[in-house]
């Protein structure tokens, strides 16, 4: 995907998100969180085409799923936890979670056991840029921007100007088996 | 792992960066602190044992809470009510309770050394949790942070730490820890109670209070222990008072302003601090106890928290 792809692909996320936000009845109650640190960005990119939209601003905030991981071994050093940053009470509100690739499907459900200990929520959806499959836990995106039929063993990188990049990218790496 | 190692005893050992990596990661644990729901999962099924073979009510709380709140179980031993009493050796009492298979062990002791020595013999991590007049490891990261989240950085700020500076083994993770940040040290007290040639860690040694604290970003307090007293070190709680101690007037006097007053608790109102002072504008030392359960909880996660066994997202 090249940045006319990506900045196409987060207008026609943000339409959907907001057409369903207005036939669910919450609108006014909707949230929006990234999940650290691919989803952050897309987050805030997210925000300001809602923003447009439905003619306010929603909250926004950041989760850092590290403390959450299940997949923590009695080896080598501990990942690095980065700031989760929630301002707004969650209670009732419908969240929007935010990331840049749905893999296994193992970062949502930690950011989701995360989500719910700041309180309850009255409906989560999941965005994410892209859907590469292979998944290993039942969860599936509400949105997805693109699905490409990426093998295991191959990585997705999402590229993104607020990153540092030239320009927006996503690129597969490495060979197929 | 902090940096490259498996144990927490003496910040000696710390480099800069191995500081900060674990001050990076309390201002992440202090968030969660804040939090409705104050616990995560990261360290389930986890267990830390407190072994404290010296009195402590702050500083066993504090691990045991920091150990909840990542979801680990924390059992706590005492000295007065265990085998000690019949005999036991150090490392025989570390040898059976690591056989109950921890994941980390807390020692305090009144010997110097005696976490390390536990370190041989044990395989899981150990963390000091103060040793004799060696060092209080975790006591040090706490009053780093607490000076670094208030005035935003170490580097190039100016740091008191007043009392008997001998027999402190806060006074001594603090020197190994604060010039690594950036920080100017200058000690105080009476003569009786100054290390002779503590210059060589890189720090300056003053006899008079007010000098000391003048122009002073951060002040630690150090607790003057009851046993000291009637010694040959300080006649009376009372002279100590008058020439060491901080009350309302000579904070207000000689502290700049915003200045920050640490004590590593418990207090001597009266004593090394006046309650005015402990209680007053310049006072941090609350603060100084909810940092310690962040510090504490991101030494822990370090050392007991481990690799994830893949990246995948």
């Amino acid at each position: 995907m090249n940045a006319s792809d990506i900045g196409e692909a987060v207008r026609r996320l943000a339409r959907e998100v907001a057409d369903r936000a207005r036939t669910a009845g919450a609108a006014d109650s909707l949230a929006i969180v990234g999940i650290r640190r691919g989803g952050v960005h897309l987050a805030a990119r997210l925000r300001a085409e809602l923003t447009r939209l439905l003619g306010h601003e929603p909250p926004v905030g950041t989760l850092d799923i590290a403390l959450y991981r299940d997949d923590l071994s009695a080896r080598g050093a501990a990942p690095v936890v980065g700031p989760t940053d929630i301002r707004f009470p969650v209670q009732g509100t419908t969240i929007l979670l935010v990331d840049d690739v749905l893999y296994t499907g193992r970062t949502v459900r930690a950011a989701l056991d995360e989500l719910v200990d700041f309180g309850r929520p009255r409906r989560v959806w999941l965005a994410v840029l892209v859907d590469r499959g292979g998944r290993e836990l039942p969860i599936a995106a509400d949105f997805a921007g693109a699905t490409l039929a990426v093998a295991d063993g191959q990585d997705v990188q999402v590229k993104l100007r607020e990153e540092g990049a030239a320009e927006d990218a996503v690129v597969v790496t490495g060979r197929k088996p | 792992m902090i940096g490259r190692h498996k144990h927490c005893i003496a910040l000696e050992d710390f480099s800069r960066e191995e500081l900060l990596q674990v001050l990076d990661l309390a201002v992440s644990m202090k968030e969660v602190l804040r939090r409705p729901i104050k616990k995560v999962p990261s360290l389930r099924g986890k267990s830390v044992v407190n072994l404290f073979f010296e009195a402590s009510t702050r500083t066993r709380s504090s691990f045991e809470i920091a150990a909840k709140v990542l979801s680990a179980d924390a059992l706590n031993w005492t000295s007065a009510s265990s085998s000690v009493t019949k005999g036991e050796t150090l490392i025989d009492t570390a040898r059976n309770l690591e056989a109950m298979r921890p994941d980390v062990l807390v020692i305090r002791h009144s010997a110097s050394g005696a976490p390390r020595l536990v370190a041989e013999h044990v395989g899981c991590s150990v963390v000091s949790a103060g040793d004799g007049a060696h060092e209080h490891p975790s006591q040090g990261l706490l009053d780093c942070f607490t000076v670094r989240e208030r005035l935003g950085t170490l580097e190039g700020k100016t740091l008191a730490i007043v009392g008997d500076v001998s027999h402190s083994r806060v006074a001594r993770s603090d020197l190994h820890a604060f010039p690594k940040l950036g920080a100017r040290v200058r000690l105080c007290g009476p003569p009786t109670m100054m290390p002779a040639g503590v210059e060589r860690m890189g720090c300056t040694v003053h006899h008079d209070l007010r000098g000391a604290l003048e122009g002073a970003d951060a002040v630690i307090m150090l607790r003057i222990q009851h046993e000291r007293i009637g010694d040959p070190l300080i006649p009376t709680t009372r002279e100590y008072s008058k020439l060491w101690g901080l009350n309302a007037k000579k904070a207000a006097d000689w502290l700049k302003p915003g200045a920050l007053v640490l004590h590593p608790g418990p207090i001597n109102r009266g004593v090394e601090l006046a309650p005015e002072v402990a209680d007053g504008p310049f006072s941090v030392i609350l603060d100084q106890v909810e940092n310690g359960v962040a510090v504490r909880m991101a030494i822990l996660y370090l050392l007991a928290g481990g690799e994830p066994a893949e990246a995948k997202a």
